[in-house]
């Protein structure tokens, strides 16, 4: 009698359990597609929106859109005999975008990794100025580009400072956020051995965090070098030096210079895609190394 | 020694190498920064830099300048904020500074109690601790300036066919055509409204007062409506088009983002190797990855614009083709990534493939795709605004064009304010989102 009934009240309470969760199911699902409808009606929205403020229709470009670069293919087709010397002489710009990138890079590192370090908590030399100098680094990380050289080149004048010192604040920014986590995983049992023994501040992050954190910044570093590769090309577009300068000299002349923009096109590409592979490479090396 | 050595630990050769290395890396760097020192011309830079453009800048970014203009062959005066049409006190009114005392005097006081006088084809400027400077303007002799001193100071640059004066105080400057008294003040003038609005000059609780009160200020409409019509059409100003702007940049970016997910999905499907059984699809799809990746979104911006004309359109293909990319590269990866026994469990129940794939594959991928796509969108709203810039649409486009005008550094700093705050917002909405959508999913980690 007695295990009947609670056979019975096992059996309801499985019940009740079963339409809790068909219902918890039934209710996710409806979330689910509720979102789903959201998201598309803001998608074609959003498209439709934007097709009607751009200069040109969609539908009316899709056609286009192969005639600009059969229009550079077919003029570089043409002068193709032209196109190793015109590499030739773009070379150099190509240089100063690269250099760009590496010295702003290397800027941006070191004071990532300064700024970093006192950003983490249990590290920082000054407790209290972590959440400022995580601000700062926000802030540097905010700013696009583009915003800081613009107004560099007003003051500067052209030229690749504007856009190096421009990236490098940028990857204080991007590259301090990353780092700080990194050192936030870093032991502190060599940092607290260092301090007993009387090192101070810089010696303790030097010899006790760095060690540690170095494969990791390297790699994250090489990863922002191959970004900051792209947006020192596209700086010099608006108009500070390097190749991105002679890809928009050359493409406002327009036609009877394509073979001048399909040398630049190469090369740029080219350099993308080297170092995109070895970063890459020495970043699976570097990961996997430890 | 020799027990080191046998197992295979040259001690000192470590300490040697480690020595070696905490030389030369940072020698190697300072080589090369020496280089890129000279290859920058670095030392050239001092010559090239324009600390006076630098003061304009910072001066105009927290200022305004408000011009009193006395045209010299009509004998017009008229009150301008900037000397721009949009911002003209209307015929008969004038800031306090300014007094019209008759047909031909105007009284300008500058900073510091100092003042000008305007009186028909003179002006008279009594600068504190050097004189009486006078000139006259004539059509047939020019300028003609009376100095106190014989020499001219080199606040001052004259010739015949223009004086300009500048002190701490003000600008005052005379050609044939008109003299222009110039006045500094700190802000950003008509901001809210412009002179020719009605609640132009009123305290925010004077608005406020007037948002409340029955009596309509302008007829057929509420005082908040037409305080807020008044401030959104801002000629001025222009915060319609402005905030137009910020809404196209992360247009822009939503549409490329997503549609790059979206496209990106089905083709990392092709291109991870336990999902997709034949190596020549696989090899064609990671090398059209990095081939959409390696063109970069400049070159893909220049090409679509010339398809698509400019505006954000442009934008936003440029960043799906870009993203599509970087998508297929990092969700393929995802999917190499993926727990066999979940789909294999999936399947024991008798699952067909599409629904292998949905409830097997699709939930352990979704935090991954999502905290990437999230994580590309606020990053994309910075590209938005380069993109723009190059393309012609959103707040890139605005910035670039205010700043080839080199003279409305107040709207420039208006526009880095917009941005970073846009940025910022972007960063912890999309911070907040991927916390809502994935804390539930990966409780473990």
């Amino acid at each position: 009698m007695s295990d009947l009934t609670a056979g019975q009240a096992g059996a309801a309470r499985v019940h009740d359990v079963q339409t809790a969760y068909m219902e918890m199911t039934r209710r996710k699902r409806l979330y689910g597609l509720v979102m789903l409808i959201v998201f598309i009606a803001l998608m074609v929205s959003g498209f439709r929106i934007a097709d009607d403020r751009n200069a040109g229709g969609f539908w009316d470009g899709i056609g286009n859109i192969f005639q600009f670069p059969s229009e550079v293919l077919s003029e570089a087709g043409q002068k193709i005999a032209n196109l190793p010397g015109l590499m030739w002489k773009f070379l150099p710009s190509l240089i100063e975008t690269i250099n760009i990138a590496a010295a702003s890079t290397l800027l941006g590192a070191m004071g990532a990794v300064a700024i970093s370090l006192l950003a983490t908590r249990g590290l920082a030399k000054w407790p209290r100025l972590v959440g400022p100098f995580r601000r700062l680094m926000d802030m540097l990380r905010a700013f696009p580009e583009i915003v800081i050289a613009l107004v560099l080149i007003f003051v500067l004048g052209g030229g690749p400072v504007p856009a190096m010192i421009a990236i490098a604040l940028h990857t204080v920014g991007a590259l301090g956020k990353l780092f700080s986590e990194v050192n936030e995983n870093a032991s502190v049992k060599p940092v607290e051995g260092l301090q007993s023994v009387g090192a101070t501040w810089g010696q303790r992050m030097w010899l006790g965090v760095i060690p540690q954190v170095a494969p990791n910044y390297l790699s994250y570093a090489l990863l922002r070098f191959e970004i900051n590769i792209r947006a020192s090309a596209i700086l010099g577009f608006v108009g500070s030096g390097g190749i991105g300068y002679d890809l928009k000299n050359a493409f406002s002349w327009g036609q009877g210079r394509y073979d001048e923009v399909a040398a630049i096109f190469l090369l740029l590409f080219g350099t993308i895609v080297l170092f995109d592979q070895v970063s890459s490479r020495y970043r699976n090396k570097l990961i996997s190394g430890e | 020694m020799t027990m080191a050595r046998d197992a295979g630990f040259d001690a000192s050769g470590f300490f040697r190498r480690k020595k070696l290395m905490a030389f030369t890396v940072p020698a190697v760097i300072l080589v090369y920064f020496v280089y890129i020192f000279f290859a920058f011309d670095i030392p050239g830079l001092a010559d090239r830099a324009r600390m006076d453009n630098a003061r304009i800048l910072v001066a105009d970014s927290y200022s305004y300048k408000t011009h009193v203009t006395r045209d010299n062959r009509s004998g017009t005066v008229t009150v301008a904020v900037e000397g721009e049409n949009k911002g003209t006190w209307p015929q008969g009114t004038s800031p306090d500074w300014v007094t019209f005392e008759s047909e031909n005097r105007t009284r300008v006081q500058l900073k510091h109690g100092q003042e000008v006088l305007i009186d028909a084809n003179t002006m008279r400027y009594d600068v504190p601790g050097y004189g009486l400077i006078s000139a006259q303007v004539s059509h047939r002799e020019g300028v003609v300036l009376e100095l106190p001193t014989d020499t001219v100071p080199d606040w001052i640059s004259a010739s015949t066919a223009r004086v300009d004066i500048t002190t701490d105080a003000g600008r005052v400057t005379l050609t044939r055509a008109r003299t222009e008294v110039m006045r500094y003040q700190f802000g950003w003038e008509l901001f809210w409204f412009t002179l020719d609005s009605p609640f132009s000059g009123k305290s925010f609780g004077e608005l406020v007062g007037l948002a409340v009160s029955g009596d309509r200020v302008v007829e057929g409409k509420s005082n908040l409506a037409a305080i807020i019509h008044d401030i959104w059409n801002n000629r001025m100003w222009q915060h319609k088009d402005v905030l137009g702007a910020i809404f196209e940049t992360i247009l822009m970016a939503f549409l490329g983002t997503m549609g790059a997910g979206i496209v990106a999905l089905p083709l990392a499907f092709a291109a991870a190797r336990n999902f997709s059984p034949f190596m020549a699809v696989r090899a064609v799809v990671r090398r059209l990855f990095d081939f959409v990746r390696g063109v970069d979104a400049l070159i893909w911006t220049i090409i679509l614009a010339r398809a698509f004309g400019p505006g954000p359109l442009t934008g936003a293909l440029a960043i799906l083709i870009t993203d599509t990319g970087t998508f297929g590269k990092l969700f393929s990866e995802a999917l190499e990534n993926v727990d066999k026994r979940e789909i294999e469990g999936v399947q024991s129940t008798g699952a067909k493939p599409l629904q292998r794939y949905r409830f097997g594959v699709i939930p352990q991928i979704t935090p991954v795709l999502l905290s990437q796509l999230l994580y590309y969108l606020e990053s994309n709203t910075r590209s938005a605004t380069v993109i723009g810039a190059i393309t012609g649409g959103g707040i890139g486009l605005l910035l670039t064009q205010a700043m080839i005008t080199q003279k409305d550094w107040e709207e420039v700093s208006y526009y880095i304010i917009l941005i970073l705050i846009m940025v910022m917002a972007m960063d912890s909405v999309s911070g907040w989102l991927r916390r809502r959508l994935i804390a539930s999913d990966d409780s473990g980690r």
